[in-house]
């Protein structure tokens, strides 16, 4: 089976010998002439171009944001993809979204226009209010976003329209699809079995950082394998010692999954990216690219995860931490892939801080989690990592030492600041580096111990600009 | 049936939300149509020694390499002294130069081709930092100087007096839409462009030369822009020219985008500038003096920059009296993006100079600094004694004060300035600050001939009206207002109006929709021509009842002569079959304007237009993240055409302002190399940026006192200056985390969590070196 199938707009479309990387976006506005869809930056970060991505969730209907801009048109196979000139009813009813946007003036350019009525069609239709969240991924450069939310706040009080209640999901695909130039998999073994054959293939989860490749750096990508819908790539499970989350489990899910168990991380992860980053970007993607300003590694090091790594059909297991050799190289055999992170069932201490200039959709300057278990006052574990302060995201053993065994207080935090700095030192970073110098990177992770500490503290005052609330 | 002065919607507002509204990349075009990209230099200032383009010729799907020989007329795309060619032609200037055109089958074709050329550069040190042009003498102009008394004595004879230094970022334009053109080659050599741009009729101009042909076998059409600001009004020459040189020397319909890298790589951006001062005031907060020495990095073309460093020197008052004032400005020339229009167009970055000597003065006075600030206001309007601006402008439409009062009041800034007090000392870890600060922004083109704007409006004989004039819509909602002018002059709903696309072939010579300044020149234009043909269908009707035309009125909908009333159409169809003109042209020049720019002296604006914001901020004191609490702002629109479109551009311009003075950062490199040349490194306010409590009014009492269209007055870049009380807050929480000896430590802008953190450690007497 050489075609992709799926529907626009409701449409049955399918293309065979698809281009493994060509954009949804491209597609959509030069092969399908929808122009309303469009191109802001390329890289997505400003949302111009998001569109509804349907899928088919055991029987039901799951409606997701995502940026036509990093979308492999593979990526599509057995979906529904919905876009701005497909929401109105059949006899031109808009949307209650788009009647709130005019009535509330919420365009004035319009550019950004049809990608923001996409989010929040997408958020409506499961009751998401978050508005400040369902639009961080959508730059306005017009409005200041206050119309767009009254908006959307008057669309919440308005119920969804019936062709959305009473749409279908899409019929689920079974089998693969394969080509010469790439595959989209729908079983593990299969998978495993064709990347070991192929491993000059570029293994691809949400596209998110490879279609970066593709749309900046203008490199081809000969031959793909698809990850995500494999559902044993794409599943989280609880085991008695590990939670097992699947490599191309989206960060949105990891984001809700994490919610009860490690509210913090949930947290970092909802600041990782947009929603529509979350829908697409995966764990494994995010672990796998090795980049020193990952956010997930970090977090991950700090909770003591492993890499469950396959190659064919044998696997193995290493630590977070060990899999980062230097800048973006990782311990990866060809033809090998992350299948799984294993993260210890554990109680929760941890403790996330992204530093970043902008609050949402901002990659960090620094990367600060701490694991710390304090017992009858005295810290009975540690494991303390960063991102942003060396090469590659990297555990602080220094700062854990410093305060294994001991109290909480000023004296053994002030110890912890000055082995984090030995631990990190000499740090080489660009002079012209865009997101902060070391000297602040220096100075804010010495801080984070004691923001960390601060908040630790019975009876504390506010310790974030978030805390305050007029 | 009254259509002004009511909040409709913006005319697009169904096509933006249905994806039906077309930009440049979205208008259909012909198979064969061909793409175009620029290849660029990698060097900032360099001679080139060789430049091979047979690798790019030997790309795939290259039609054609279009190089400076190979230009068929005039080399250059500058709006003002014709110093900069589209490519370069022997030496580069900035990173980022075009270099030669690429041609291709499609825009992706187009752009790899344009990476694969093999070049040789002659390397030399660029100068990009302030320290290095000014060393170097390379400036664009003398230091030029507007003064009023003897500020050097004034300031020495003050019994308080402070000096520092503030620096001021740049700013990336970040429209949506990317910058865009389309050529399509007509018969007999002529040329018609699609563009996105402010400013048709320069591309016009441009193209002609750059073709070798009269302006009237060029025709250029602009729809409507996705954003704009200042970005569009020059920059977007160069995609147009490249677009109508390689469709005459293709036979093609040529279009060009760039992709964002590339946009923000080759186009200016809002100039930076560092700012010195010293000032004097008496005991009781009143300045006596003051010297400003304003530095600007212009780049490495002219562009409109002597009309930007004009106009910082302009607003180095903002709503001050200056009894003596000495303003020095320094236009340098540096190897980067030729700096450019960016809304505010420098008055924003003059107006911080002199808030920042109000904040340090009340540091120094121990004064609240609204109290300093409301002590210097300039006299209010109807004041016996009206006060002269450093150039020597009376200012007599002076509302700052009656502002002020109602935004004290409504925003409650009294008792949250003790709230931020008590705040600050319970909390060592979040510092909260707050600010008020004044907008007194000058409208009026300071080249004085640009004051002018055409219009033409047809009606047709079943009654429909169609509009047309210089203005272009870049999101600001001109076309809507000027169409409730039109259909108001003609007593019709506003549906009845079609708007249509800005056109050089309708509508001739027009300058840049730009300086806030569309609504007050198009309104008027138009008007002056619905006036011509309500005119001519007054004086028929006159004449068929032999009475007088003031005895026939435009009246709910209805045109009224003596007992009859004609229905609209019923009339307009009498004037086609009595053979009566229904299409006019409207000219409007705005009066009263007189200016000496070399001198600094005379009447450069028409008026001002007033605002003033409250700005509440917390910081961290750990890391430097800051949030915008609340803002309340109060903003004078006069009689406002239409409340919804205006309150708009109020909310949007402060968020915009509020991004220019937080999180949005430029890097170079020490090589001129632009870094931050993408949103995932170039930050623009997110939603979430947003103030948490946003209250945004049009002052009620705004009505402008000169006879502008409807009572009105401009809007689009006054409110963005409102933003400056965020920084001044910021500044406040910095302060509070000193003490009473700390001295005064001017907030430089971007206030990046860094920035913030380093003035934290600086005012807390700790160093925060490079480790």
């Amino acid at each position: 089976m050489t075609k992709i199938r799926f529907r626009v707009n409701g449409r049955e479309v399918s293309v065979d010998n698809a281009e493994p990387a060509a954009t949804l976006l491209d597609w959509l506005r030069e092969d399908q002439g929808l122009t309303g869809t469009k191109e802001g930056c390329n890289e997505g970060d400003c949302g111009a171009c998001t569109v509804m991505v349907s899928r088919n969730d055991n029987g039901s209907m799951v409606r997701e944001a995502v940026n036509s801009c990093l979308y492999f048109l593979p990526q599509m196979d057995g979906k529904d993809v919905r876009t701005v000139e497909g929401l109105a009813e059949p006899g031109g009813r808009l949307h209650p979204v788009q009647d709130e946007m005019i009535a509330n003036h919420g365009s004035q350019c319009g550019f950004c226009t049809p990608g923001i009525v996409m989010s929040l069609t997408a958020a409506h239709a499961v009751g998401d209010e978050d508005h400040d969240d369902v639009l961080a991924g959508n730059l306005c450069r017009c409005t200041g976003y206050a119309p767009i939310v009254r908006a959307a706040e008057s669309a919440a009080r308005k119920p969804i329209p019936d062709w959305m209640r009473n749409e279908p999901p899409p019929q689920p695909r079974r089998s693969g699809v394969e080509t010469p130039r790439f595959l989209v998999a729908r079983d593990l073994d299969e998978f495993a079995d064709w990347f070991e054959k192929n491993p000059e293939a570029t293994v691809i989860g949400g596209a998110t950082d490879v279609g970066l490749w593709v749309t900046k750096k203008l490199r081809e990508i000969e031959k793909a394998c698809f990850a995500a819908q494999v559902p044993e790539l794409a599943q989280i499970e609880v085991g008695n010692s590990f939670i097992e989350v699947g490599a191309a489990v989206p960060l949105e899910h990891l984001r809700k999954f994490m919610a009860d168990r490690h509210p913090s991380l949930s947290e970092l992860l909802r600041r990782f990216g947009s929603v529509q980053i979350r829908n697409s970007a995966t764990l494994g993607g995010n672990i796998a690219n090795a980049s020193p300003i990952g956010d997930s590694p970090p977090a991950m090091i700090a909770l003591g995860a492993r890499l469950k790594l396959r190659k064919g059909s044998g696997t193995r297991t290493v630590p977070v931490e060990d899999f980062f050799i230097g800048f973006k190289r990782q311990d990866r055999l060809p033809g090998e892939f992350i299948e799984k992170i294993l993260i210890p069932v554990q109680d929760d201490h941890l403790k996330c801080y992204k530093l970043s200039k902008r609050l949402d959709q901002d990659i960090s300057s620094v990367c600060g989690c701490f694991n710390i278990a304090v017992d009858d006052g005295v810290v009975a574990s540690a494991r303390i990592a960063f991102g942003g302060m060396a090469s590659i995201p990297k555990r602080s053993p220094g700062a854990e030492a410093a305060l294994l065994g001991r109290r909480l207080a000023p004296e053994s935090i002030a110890d912890a600041q000055e082995a984090l700095i030995r631990d990190f030192s000499p740090m080489r970073v660009n002079k012209a580096t865009t997101r902060a110098s070391t000297a602040y990177r220096v100075l804010a992770a010495r801080n984070l111990l004691m923001k960390f500490y601060s908040e630790a503290e019975p009876g504390r005052r506010a310790t974030h600009v978030l805390d305050v609330k007029l | 049936m009254n259509v002004i002065y009511k909040p409709s919607e913006h005319d697009a507002a169904k096509l933006h939300v249905t994806g039906a509204a077309r930009y440049v990349d979205d208008l259909p075009t012909v198979k064969g149509t061909l793409h175009l990209a620029f290849g660029l230099s990698d060097a900032a200032r360099a001679k080139i020694l060789s430049l091979d383009v047979d690798p790019v010729r030997r790309s795939p799907g290259v039609v054609d390499v279009i190089l400076t020989g190979d230009l068929p007329g005039a080399n250059d795309v500058s709006p003002s002294i014709k110093d900069e060619p589209l490519l370069a032609e022997g030496e580069v200037y900035y990173a980022g130069q075009p270099l030669f055109i690429v041609v291709a089958g499609s825009h992706h074709e187009a752009r790899k081709a344009a990476r694969r050329a093999k070049i040789e550069y002659e390397e030399f040190d660029p100068l990009v930092d302030y320290e290095s042009a000014i060393e170097a003498e390379s400036r664009f102009e003398e230091a030029r100087v507007y003064q009023t008394g003897d500020a050097e004595a004034a300031v020495g004879a003050a019994a308080h007096r402070v000096e520092g230094e503030v620096e001021i970022g740049g700013q990336e334009h970040f429209y949506l839409e990317g910058q865009a053109a389309l050529a399509i080659p007509q018969e007999n050599g002529d040329m018609h462009v699609c563009v996105s741009s402010q400013h048709p009729t320069e591309v016009q101009h441009k193209v002609a030369d750059s073709l070798g042909v009269p302006m009237n076998a060029v025709r250029v059409e602009v729809r409507r822009m996705g954003g704009g600001f200042g970005g569009k009004e020059s920059q977007s020459n160069a995609l147009a020219v490249a677009c109508a040189v390689a469709a005459r020397s293709t036979g093609s319909p040529c279009k060009m985008r760039y992709d964002r890298d590339d946009d923000m790589t080759i186009t200016g951006k809002r100039h930076d500038f560092r700012i010195r001062y010293r000032a004097g005031f008496d005991a009781d907060g009143k300045i006596q003096g003051v010297v400003f020495d304003q530095y600007t990095r212009c780049g490495w073309a002219l562009d409109l920059s002597l009309a930007v460093a004009d106009r910082a020197m302009l607003h180095a008052d903002n709503a001050y009296y200056l009894p003596n004032a000495k303003i020095n400005s320094h236009r340098l020339r540096t190897h980067m993006q030729s700096a450019t229009a960016f809304r505010g167009f420098g008055g924003p970055q003059g107006m911080i100079g002199i808030e920042t000597v109000m904040d340090h003065a009340a540091r120094v006075l121990e004064m609240d600094p609204l109290e300093v600030r409301r002590r210097n206001y300039y006299a209010p309007a109807g004041s016996a004694n009206l006060q002269k601006t450093p150039y020597r402008m009376t200012v007599e439409d002076c509302v700052i004060g009656e502002i002020t009062d109602e935004l004290v009041e409504s925003s409650n800034y009294l008792e949250r300035r003790e709230e931020v007090r008590k705040w600050n000392a319970e909390n060592p870890i979040i510092k909260r600050g707050i600010a008020l600060t004044p907008v007194k922004f000058g409208i009026s083109f300071t080249l004085t001939h640009l004051n002018q704007a055409g219009a033409l409006v047809h009606v047709y004989q079943d009654g429909s009206i169609h509009l047309n004039h210089g203005g272009t819509e870049m999101g600001q909602g001109l076309f809507v207002k000027v169409a409730q002018v039109a259909a108001d002059a003609f007593g019709q709903p506003l549906d009845t109006v079609k708007i249509t696309a800005t056109d050089t072939g309708k509508v001739p010579n027009t300058s840049a929709t730009a300086a806030s300044a569309g609504s007050d020149l198009n309104g008027m234009a138009v008007k002056c021509a619905c006036d011509e043909i309500t005119g001519r269908i007054k004086s028929m009707l006159a004449e068929m009842h032999q009475s007088s035309s003031d005895q026939v009125r435009f009246e709910g909908g209805k045109i009224v002569v003596g007992d009859e009333s004609y229905g609209f159409k019923e009339a307009v169809h009498l004037a086609y079959v009595n053979r009566v003109s229904l299409s006019a042209t409207g000219f409007y020049a705005t009066p009263k304007l007189n200016w000496d720019r070399l001198m600094g002296r005379g009447r450069p604006f028409f008026y001002f237009a007033y605002g003033a914001a409250v700005t509440e901020v917390a910081i961290d004191t750990l890391t430097g993240e800051n949030r915008i609490l609340r803002a309340d702002l109060l903003n004078d629109a006069g009689k406002s055409i239409n409340p919804a479109i205006d309150l708009g551009q109020v909310e949007g311009g402060y968020v915009q302002g509020a991004g220019w003075l937080t999180t949005e950062e430029l890097v170079w490199d020490d090589a001129g190399r632009l870094k931050t040349h993408a949103p995932s490194t170039y930050k623009i306010p997110a939603c979430s940026d947003r103030p948490a409590v946003f209250n945004s009014a049009l002052w009620s009492g705004g009505c402008n006192s000169e006879s502008t269209i409807c009572k009105s007055k401009a809007v689009g870049e006054p409110p963005l200056m409102l933003a400056i009380s965020v920084l001044m807050a910021i500044s406040d929480a910095v302060a509070a985390c000193g003490n009473e000896s700390s001295a005064y430590l001017p907030m430089d802008a971007p206030a990046t969590p860094e920035r913030v953190l380093k003035a934290v450690e600086k005012v807390r007497g700790r160093e925060f070196d490079a480790a």
